[in-house]
């Protein structure tokens, strides 16, 4: 079975060119992909994560949030009992990344992550045993 | 009696020109013409201006090295724009923060991380005044880089001069405002597309009566291609989105005549470095040709396409951020060899965070060093009449075409009709996410190199750039200074401004800036203003599409 992810705006970060890109390249690995457009909060993901039963949740974010709605969103998924792993993508300076990880967030990735990095690396989250 | 060639007329508009006093030579002392060609092409200053909107160019004034800037509290970006202007920048353009752009007071729950981190945070007029303190406005051009809350802006400017004495009439300056591009590519709107281009028409037909120096639109195609399209699809939808603006403005009473001289252009310096010029160059020929022919303009400004550039802000690595300065130099000078009006250069840091003050500075120095050690700038359109830039530039031109028709054929006849029902219709945001994704595709397939990313590996691993910090300090700053403005105004006479504003939304034939700047005088909030025009205007949701 194919996995499924849930890729997600959270905030009021508009820029919508790397989810869109990334969403679609998933698809070309044969994941299956859900967008739930812009401007959501961590509740409606955590929300949406749980009742379209995906396998991951994936973060686009540029606008410098991160820090803030990052941690909210798997704040959200834990509070509803589930533990959908959350991953993001944007412009997170690499200083950042460790505290992601510390509050949960289970990867990043940077500006200029390939396509092929991506998919391993949320197969890989996905295959681990919870 | 034969017609004057475009030759004897750039001639003629040369003579008349100022230049700046001393020789024209290279380095080595071979004296330079102004421009270059032979008797049947094309000059500078003529129609249809593929070679520059002005005969003598650079010589007679350099491009405004206009940088852009804002974060944290007014105060904090009052610090930055001083610094710009000591260093020697020419004009000042102002970020805001996301709350601002969407319309949004910095205590609103949406706006949680949000407040002074992409930009400054403005509530109330308080806030803009202390954003302008200090600066002789009179001198230095100020670019507000706001689409839908524009009105309100424009408001709290208007509101701010006059407190401190100065009449509007003399203000000079531009706001972006260009709504149609949010939807195609920025996605930062509030209000529906039919709704915000009406508040569009109000500022345009507002600051045709009362404000003369102003330039009422900066239509963007920098975001366009940011969000991922070709240069021709940046080339043809911004175009195409400008005459849009003249149909409207029309539809407010105004002629051509009246709105296009006011109107500017933004275009982005992408890394094709060929490709980007003659994409400039086509731009001023088509638009030339469309005011003269198609909306029947007789004034030569309406005639000629002045633009703003910005280097490209996706061109830019996080990997060996310090490459970034080879590739923002290289775009700038596309954008000084295509006859740009001004120029803001990207910093170094910007793939990580936003720019540092010396990361900033350097960017400024790129420009710098363009302007005043190359020499780029003693002859206007050094690359007209190279057999590969003029063929590019015909190319480009075709392609636009090829893309105003489908926008034509979209709105029956009208390419103000074409432009909405387009965004209603999803093709411009379809079309864009395309490109991007093509784009994307050749990148990982390895078919294209980004050096740093996937290939010339070697440095990546290098120390980490000291990047510029925002703290939620300035959030909680923010919040503080916002409690006390609230607390400090009347507000009933604010519940009385924002009653009349709610009436006259209703009524589509008023012009809401005055109720708008009667409301930012009473300290009514940015977030008050916008929610009051969303009870009459509804808010826009995007269809999610991948």
């Amino acid at each position: 079975m194919s996995l499924r992810v849930l890729v997600a705006k959270v905030g009021l970060d508009g820029h919508d060119r790397g989810i869109k890109v990334v969403a679609r390249l998933l698809r070309d690995a044969g994941m299956e992909v859900v967008y739930t457009g812009l401007f959501q909060t961590p509740e409606s993901v955590a929300s949406a994560a749980i009742q379209e039963d995906v396998d991951v949740v994936g973060l686009s974010m540029l606008s410098g949030a991160h820090m803030t709605l990052a941690p909210l969103v798997v704040q959200a998924l834990r509070s509803r009992g589930s533990d959908i792993p959350v991953v993001l993508g944007g412009i997170v300076p690499p200083r950042d990344i460790e505290e992601l990880r510390s509050l949960g967030v289970a990867a990043v990735f940077g500006p200029g992550s390939g396509a092929d990095e991506i998919v391993a690396t949320i197969t890989g989250i996905v295959s681990l045993p919870s | 009696m034969t017609e004057e060639s475009a030759q004897e007329r750039w001639r003629r508009l040369y003579d008349a020109a100022r230049v700046r006093p001393g020789e024209f030579a290279t380095m080595s002392g071979i004296p330079l013409a102004p421009v270059y060609g032979t008797d049947d092409v094309e000059y500078p200053g003529v129609y249809p201006y593929t070679r520059g909107v002005h005969a003598s160019m650079y010589r007679t004034k350099l491009w405004t090295m206009r940088m852009f800037a804002g974060f944290g509290t007014a105060t904090d970006t009052n610090e930055r724009f001083q610094e710009i202007i000591r260093s020697g920048g020419t004009g000042l353009s102002t970020a805001f923060d996301m709350p601002t752009l969407l319309g949004l007071d910095s205590d609103d729950a949406m706006a949680i991380g949000e407040v002074g981190r992409c930009g400054v945070a403005i509530d109330t007029l308080a806030d803009v005044r202390d954003l302008f303190a200090g600066i002789d406005l009179a001198n230095i051009t100020t670019s507000m880089t706001i689409n839908s809350p524009a009105a309100v802006m424009l408001a709290m400017f208007v509101a701010q001069a006059e407190e401190s004495g100065v009449d509007r009439a003399l203000l000079g300056g531009t706001l972006q405002n260009d709504i149609l591009k949010e939807y195609q590519a920025q996605k930062e709107f509030v209000f529906p597309p039919r709704q915000s281009m009406r508040l569009v028409r109000d500022t345009l037909t507002f600051t045709a009566a009362e404000m003369p120096k102003w330039n009422s639109i900066s239509v963007s195609g920098y975001h366009i291609r940011e969000a991922g399209s070709t240069a021709a699809e940046e080339l043809a939808f911004t175009l195409a989105n400008g005459f849009a603006y003249v149909e409207l403005a029309a539809q407010g009473g105004l002629s051509v005549d009246e709105v296009a001289p006011r109107l500017s252009f933004f275009f982005n310096a992408h890394i094709d470095f060929f490709e980007e010029i003659a994409k400039y160059r086509a731009a001023r020929r088509i638009w030339a040709k469309w005011m003269k022919d198609h909306y029947g303009a007789r004034d030569e400004r309406s005639w000629q396409l002045r633009f703003h550039t910005q280097t490209a802000g996706v061109s830019l690595t996080a990997q060996q951020p310090e490459i970034n300065i080879a590739r923002t130099a290289i775009e700038a000078l596309a954008g000084v060899l295509g006859g740009t009006q001004s120029l803001h250069t990207n910093s170094m840091d910007e793939a990580l965070a936003l720019p540092s003050e010396k990361a900033a500075r350097i960017a400024l120095r790129t420009q710098q060093i363009i302007a005043h050690e190359t020499n780029v700038t003693n002859v206007a359109d050094p690359l007209g009449g190279s057999w590969f830039v003029e063929a590019l530039t015909d190319e480009m031109e075709r392609e636009a075409e090829a893309l105003f028709a489908d926008i034509s054929k979209m709105g029956e006849g009208s390419m103000l009709e074409g432009c909405v029902r387009g965004i209603e219709e999803n093709w411009f945001q379809g079309r864009i996410a395309d490109s991007a994704y093509e784009l994307e595709r050749s990148f990982n397939s390895g078919d294209r190199i980004v050096v740093g990313v996937n290939g010339f590996l070697e440095g990546n691993d290098d120390d980490e750039l000291a990047t510029l910090r925002i703290t939620n300090e300035d959030e909680r700053k923010q919040l503080a200074r916002l409690e006390q403005v609230r607390h400090d105004r009347d507000d009933k006479q604010v519940h009385q401004a924002l009653d009349r504003l709610r009436q006259e939304a209703q009524d589509p034939d008023i012009n809401l800036m005055p109720a708008l700047i009667d409301a930012a005088k009473t300290y009514a909030t940015v977030g008050e203003m916008m929610s009051t025009l969303a009870d009459v205007f509804g808010r826009y949701v995007e269809v999610p599409s991948l």
